[in-house]
């Protein structure tokens, strides 16, 4: 049954998933765009080699800015050399970057509209085995909470690659969130990247999981599963949570009836929260269940036993979206 | 005109007018900070009409100076220098701080043309005037000075120290900082509150060229800013070094009555203090509605952008 899927958009069934770093991928093309735009410049602080900028440090030192251990510095740094014109990209992991230099972010980066684009790797509880002091469950409600920032959470290395082509192009502030680990290719080289846009990864009409990020695979997955049981739910993926396209959104929750959010984030101001509010504001009453990570700190540990600790697994995807077709009826 | 060149005694003048302004318009709003303000007025008035490379008429125009007040809540010496460079008309100071005027309480870039960036947050603006040095060098013009004012109370942020390192690490010299060093900060003087001492040892242990100065005698703080620009690449080859001008100022400067009371950095003078203030600055009025009338009155904002509403 779950070869009769409908997946969209270049999207692929997952036993043809690979397993690629987006960090990598945002590497990669840190290169190719300086290549082709001088005003590129990176920042990074003491973690070149983990974040993947050490790329665009071989190929471009002079326009390479290493601020040592102080991100609160590199946040500001980046302010000021976006004001001649340059598009600073800076990189540390999702909880120094959005936890130590969130007053930076705040006050002088988004109150400033400066346009100044935050990459940050190791976003997520996929961190793994660092533990809780690396991991970063807050970084999404802290970005999405600044008035001019626009925040990205790419599903995977393909998308990440397209992201990065169209980032040089947005003016002001934005948040882009990488992963550690190696994450499944769940979009293909021919899957698009509409910014304001979400992407429908799978088609159906039997309630629809709403993911973003690392989710899309466990999203997809859970669709998988409950094909074999002759359910056929929709897999919305949304790669840009703000500015959220509302209008997709309310349409997939209107056309299916039910809606399971997935996200890799904790459940206070992340996606689950954004569909909720944006259910309620606009009296969309559908059965609902928000998946995230609950009130809790993780530990060291491989990604996936901690994944599974949190609850953000395909099966229990698919056993939420049970519950709601249930209520949905 | 990209500097004004006024001579020494021009300058005194125009910093006794800028006193005059802030307290005005701060006793106006009923809130603000004049503490600051009073004792930065000398050196920056300085600054601003003289070192300042700067056209009034086009605060975006891109090959001027750059300055960053970094210690944000002196926010009404930045306005009302902005006045008195040409920016905009005296009079609309007196909007200070009220609903929908461009001169919020601490700076904001998106409101009033001419502010480089947000400050307000302390210890933030360092960094921000840095990363601007190092666009100008990436951009092939590092003859773009780059001037940043900080607060001595303000040195106890970390990110500001952070700021220090990064710039002596890279020997640019193309960012000149001013420190107002007058020792009091909202809890008290700073060497009780938290000692920031010996400055001019750190900065120097940092890597900084390091300059002091009497932050209220015009004669050395404009021979301090020419040795501070004489080291920039704007003037020939550049000194390698960052640059730190420490300025001694005493708090409330120019009202001898109201002079170093730490409790002023952010408490609005009432209308017999700020009459009283007036007066020891040289002005005698007979009512603070003659104060205004001598700024021109409320005005609207007339400066960049006024026609099109930006």
């Amino acid at each position: 049954m779950a070869s009769s899927i409908e997946y969209k958009n270049g999207v692929q069934p997952s036993d043809r998933w690979e397993m690629i770093l987006t960090r990598k991928a945002y590497g990669e093309m840190l290169v190719e765009l300086g290549k082709n735009n001088e005003n590129i410049v990176v920042l990074d602080a003491d973690l070149a080699e983990s974040t993947y900028t050490k790329f665009f440090r071989a190929e471009f030192p002079e326009r390479f800015i290493e601020c040592g251990i102080a991100e609160q510095d590199m946040m500001n740094t980046a302010a000021g050399l976006s004001t001649f014109g340059l598009i600073p990209f800076l990189s540390s992991y999702a909880i120094f970057l959005t936890g130590r230099a969130w007053d930076q972010a705040r006050n002088t980066v988004d109150y400033s509209k400066m346009n100044v684009k935050i990459a940050a790797a190791h976003g997520g509880i996929s961190v793994g085995l660092d533990g809780c002091s690396h991991q970063s469950m807050e970084d999404l409600s802290n970005m999405l909470s600044l008035v001019n920032m626009t925040v990205l959470v790419p599903a995977d290395y393909w998308e990440t690659r397209k992201m990065m082509e169209w980032i040089p192009t947005h003016e002001g502030p934005l948040y882009f969130r990488l992963g550690r680990e190696k994450v499944p290719t769940v979009t293909s080289e021919s899957t698009p990247f509409e910014p304001y846009h979400t992407l429908e990864a799978v088609g159906g009409s039997d309630g629809v999981f709403i993911a973003t990020g690392l989710m899309l695979s466990r999203a997809v997955q859970a669709a998988e599963m409950l094909a074999e049981e002759g359910i056929f739910s929709r897999v919305l993926h949304v790669p840009m949570l703000k500015p959220l396209n509302d209008e997709e959104i309310l349409q997939a929750a209107k056309e299916t009836g039910a809606v399971v959010t997935m996200e890799e984030h904790s459940i206070y101001g992340g996606l689950g929260s954004l569909v909720a509010r944006l259910l309620l504001g606009n009296d969309v009453h559908v059965p609902t269940r928000i998946i995230g990570i609950p009130d809790m700190y993780l530990m060291s540990g491989q990604p996936e036993e901690l994944l599974v600790k949190a609850g953000l697994t395909a099966e229990n995807g698919a056993a939420k979206m049970r519950d709601v077709l249930a209520l949905r009826g | 005109m990209p500097t004004l060149n006024l001579s020494v005694d021009e300058l005194r003048e125009t910093a006794r007018a800028v006193r005059h302004d802030v307290l005005v318009a701060i006793h106006t709003a009923r809130s603000g900070h004049p503490g600051g303000p009073l004792s930065a007025a000398d050196y920056l008035t300085a600054l601003w009409m003289n070192y300042l490379n700067y056209d009034p008429e086009n605060p975006f125009w891109p090959e001027r100076d750059r300055f960053v007040l970094s210690n944000g809540h002196c926010s009404m010496l930045l306005y009302t220098l902005m006045a008195h460079r040409g920016l905009f008309s005296r009079g609309y100071l007196l909007t200070f701080r009220t609903v929908n005027s461009r001169l919020q309480g601490h700076p904001s870039k998106t409101a009033l043309p001419g502010v480089e960036v947000s400050s307000g947050s302390l210890g933030q603006g360092l960094s921000v005037a840095h990363g601007m040095a190092l666009g100008a060098r990436i951009r092939g013009a590092p003859e773009r000075t780059v001037f940043c004012n900080c607060g001595d109370g303000e040195m106890q942020e970390g990110n500001i120290w952070e700021a220090i390192m990064h710039a002596g690490h890279r020997k640019t010299d193309n960012l000149i900082v001013s420190a107002d060093w007058n020792n009091a900060q909202i809890d008290g003087y700073v060497e009780n509150v938290k000692n920031i001492a010996p400055l001019p040892e750190k900065f120097k242990d940092f890597g900084w060229r390091t300059i002091e100065a009497d932050g209220h005698d015009m004669d050395d703080i404009v021979r301090a800013w020419d040795e501070a620009v004489d080291g920039t690449p704007a003037r020939g080859k550049g000194c390698g070094q960052p640059t730190v001008i420490l300025f001694k100022t005493v708090m409330m400067h120019g009202c001898p009555t109201y002079e170093n009371i730490p409790g002023w950095h952010g408490r609005p003078p009432k209308e017999d203090e700020v009459m009283q203030m007036l007066n020891e600055l040289g002005y005698s009025y007979n009512s603070i509605d003659e104060a205004r009338a001598a700024m021109g009155g409320f005005q609207e904002y007339d400066g960049y952008g006024a026609e099109d509403g930006k």
